[in-house]
């Protein structure tokens, strides 16, 4: 049988291994080489109208409404002038990039303390610790919510605890506030830092902390000489990633039930599925866009500059 | 390049280091007394004592899991002994960390901060020890003039070649003025020539250095024997021999190490006479064949030995063919020449330099590999030989194992 096997398979190989150094013989294998082959253009297309259609005619159509009225009239930029003036937005606008900071910063600091503790303290169980991290990325992000409403909600476990043991004090609050929605988003998004710190500091030769120790570092200065350099553009890149991800969160928001906390998500939803005005949503969708699309640029160039730091220190 | 190095030598950062005539110091530098290492289960590291004297050069040469670098890795305090003490200077720094020991080390890829210029890189100890900013630039800019590196202190690492990498390693560990300098296989990772180039480089600061200890980790016995002043042939994680570079190649007392150390080819034989303790030159059959050769220890006939007899030391008897045709017939010999012994050349290896030869020896079952010069007659495969060798350069052995 494999006798037999072997010659079936070799002239296949040796036919595909041709291909790459002599002419193109059949059609099937010479298209993608030819530039401007009308093929080529059909494998463009197809993720071409995929993408027009399921995103840049929406996007079109949101940027559209947002000139218009409630019945498709054309209102100029009164809708932009109203929604841009609107204390709401104002302050929907505000407390999101609030929260977005707030809550990349504590996963940056969590994110970094845990992805050290993994990678050079060594204890028992740091690989089922770092599973455990991963696998809290797979959840939908309202699940942490959802837990901390059955913990330190107003009627959660805490809080039934502590009316037992001393009646007089006051509930626990904060679910449904501001902290209880950056806590939640640091529980979700501290793995989004993690995991790519820990790619780095894998990476990173045991022997620049040896040689760093030997020179008369300690184990802090080591972290603020050698390692936390060597994982900046990594820590840029998951804050960059992180303050996107936390400025255009909805699901942990709205399963806190903050009814203070108006994000502009919140904002887009309230309009456009409670009170049904489109044309308000749509401003509003366009300035959550132009704030994202503003955050990845700022991420871009910090991490080009943090990229290019080193070039620029040899000059 | 060696000049662009030895430019500034004067230089030298031992100059502040208290001179043994200056303050009582122990004669020791280094000490490792009976140091194990272990990583679970695995001994890396079985009893190891050493003492390296302060000027002194000490390689450890063996091959790779031989524990050399796990000895480096003790004495700079990067592995923690699971048995015995380190001490530097005459204090037990067994339990101290590497920070505290004060010892400079170059490893292997050098491990030069990435993200720092060079002259940061050269600066690092001395900040580390907080030293005043002026007197951390000054001693940067004499640091890198030492090894001919000034012109590169605003580069990064990356943008040097391995050399070059090399040399900042070494004043970035001279920088903090240690009495220790560990060396761990620092050449490794340069190409032939370079690693020729700075072998030279190495023996120059060397020389420069007279106050501070050096302990150089190698597998190359070309850079041990350059280098040291004694050698300790390590083997399975145990220290098998040490001497000077002299002493090792010429009178090895073990088996590997005369092996490890010069492949001598290593031939069994059995002892006919007695050789007091002190050594003497003894007498031997190797098969059937009559061998005089050193014996640097006690030896009573019928003892069981081995004779060991470097490459270049063989030599091819005159009109060979025709007297190896003799031997040929029943390989028993009948009594030819004392360290003669007939063979059939299996391979010949042209080495620019000369020649090397595998030879199988007629009636004892052995390869023996012989050097001849780049001027002699070389015969070809298949060719039938006799090899000769002067009892001077062949060194009875212990029967250990390899």
């Amino acid at each position: 049988m494999r006798t037999a096997a072997g010659p079936r398979v070799t002239p296949a190989l040796v036919g595909s291994a041709r291909v790459t150094g002599a002419p193109m013989e059949g059609p099937a294998s010479s298209f993608p080489h030819i530039p401007g082959s009308w093929r080529s253009w059909l494998w463009l297309a197809v993720p071409l109208l995929f993408v027009a259609v399921f995103f840049a005619y929406p996007l079109a159509q949101i940027g559209a409404q947002s000139f218009q009225d409630k019945y498709g009239a054309g209102v100029g930029l009164a809708n932009w002038q109203y929604e841009l003036s609107s204390a709401a937005v104002q302050k929907a606008t505000a407390a999101t990039l609030k929260i977005a900071a707030l809550s990349t910063l504590g996963a940056l600091l969590l994110g970094t303390f845990i992805a050290l503790a993994l990678s050079f303290v060594p204890f028992r169980g740091a690989g089922l610790v770092t599973r455990l991290i991963e696998t809290v990325v797979s959840f939908p992000s309202f699940l942490i919510p959802l837990a901390f409403s059955i913990l330190y909600g107003r009627t959660g476990v805490v809080n039934s605890v502590l009316g037992q043991l001393a009646p007089g004090l006051p509930a626990l609050n904060f679910v449904n506030d501001v902290p209880g929605v950056v806590l939640a988003e640091v529980a979700f998004y501290t793995p989004f830092v993690v995991r790519p710190l820990l790619a780095v500091f894998s990476q990173l030769p045991r022997e620049l902390l040896d040689v760093a120790g030997s020179l008369g570092s300690g184990p802090l200065a080591i972290v603020r000489t050698v390692i936390l350099p060597a994982g900046l553009p990594a820590l840029a890149a998951s804050a960059g990633l992180t303050f996107l991800l936390t400025m255009n969160e909805f699901g942990i928001i709205l399963f806190t039930g903050a009814k203070n906390v108006m994000t502009l998500p919140m904002l887009i939803y309230t309009r456009s599925i409670v009170t049904f005005d489109m044309p308000s949503a749509a401003v509003i969708a366009c300035i959550q866009v132009a704030l994202s699309l503003g955050v990845y640029c700022l991420y871009r160039w910090t991490y080009k500059k943090l990229s290019g730091a080193n070039h620029a220190a040899a000059r | 390049m060696l000049s662009t190095m030895k430019k500034s030598r004067r230089a030298a950062p031992a100059a502040g280091h208290p001179t043994p005539a200056a303050a009582v110091v122990p004669e020791n530098a280094v000490e490792l007394r009976d140091v194990s290492v272990s990583y679970g289960t695995t001994v890396a590291l079985s009893g190891l004592s050493l003492a390296v004297a302060r000027g002194e050069t000490v390689a450890l040469l063996g091959p790779s899991g031989s524990g050399k670098s796990t000895a480096l890795k003790a004495i700079a305090g990067f592995e923690r002994p699971c048995s015995g003490r380190v001490v530097l200077d005459g204090v037990d720094v067994t339990d101290a960390s590497p920070a505290r020991r004060g010892i400079g080390v170059v490893v292997q890829q050098y491990a030069l901060f990435p993200h720092m210029r060079v002259d940061a890189n050269v600066a690092y100890g001395l900040k580390a020890r907080r030293m005043p900013k002026p007197e951390i630039a000054a001693r940067v800019k004499v640091m890198l003039e030492m090894v001919g590196m000034e012109g590169h202190a605003h580069k990064l690492p990356r943008q040097l070649s391995g050399g070059q990498q090399q040399r900042v390693a070494i004043a970035r560990a001279l920088a903090i003025r240690p009495q220790v300098l560990l060396l761990d296989e620092p050449l490794s990772a340069l190409d032939a020539s370079l690693r020729a180039e700075m072998l030279l480089e190495l023996k120059a600061l060397r020389a420069e250095l007279p106050d501070i200890a050096m302990v150089y980790v190698t597998h190359d016995q070309s850079e041990a024997l350059t280098l040291a002043d004694r050698i300790a042939v390590m083997r399975n994680a145990r220290l098998e021999e040490i001497g000077t570079a002299e002493q090792l190649y010429s009178r090895p007392a073990g088996a590997f190490t005369a092996k490890f150390l010069g492949g001598a080819s290593l031939l069994p034989a059995i002892s006919t006479t007695v050789v007091p303790d002190g050594g003497a030159m003894g007498s031997v059959l190797a098969g059937a064949h009559r061998m005089k050769a050193v014996a640097p220890f006690a030896v009573n006939p019928g003892g069981r030995v081995l004779v060991a007899v470097r490459p270049h030391a063989w030599k091819l008897a005159a009109g060979s063919p025709a007297a190896a045709a003799g031997w040929a017939g029943d390989g028993a010999g009948d009594g030819y020449t004392v360290n003669s012994l007939p063979g059939r050349v299996e391979s010949v290896q042209w080495r620019g330099a000369g020649h090397r030869l595998q030879v199988d020896l007629i009636g004892l079952s052995e390869r023996v590999t012989v050097d001849l010069p780049a001027m002699a007659a070389v015969p070809a495969p298949g060719d039938l030989v006799v090899l000769t060798v002067e009892p001077q350069h062949a060194v009875l052995v212990p029967a250990g194992e390899l």
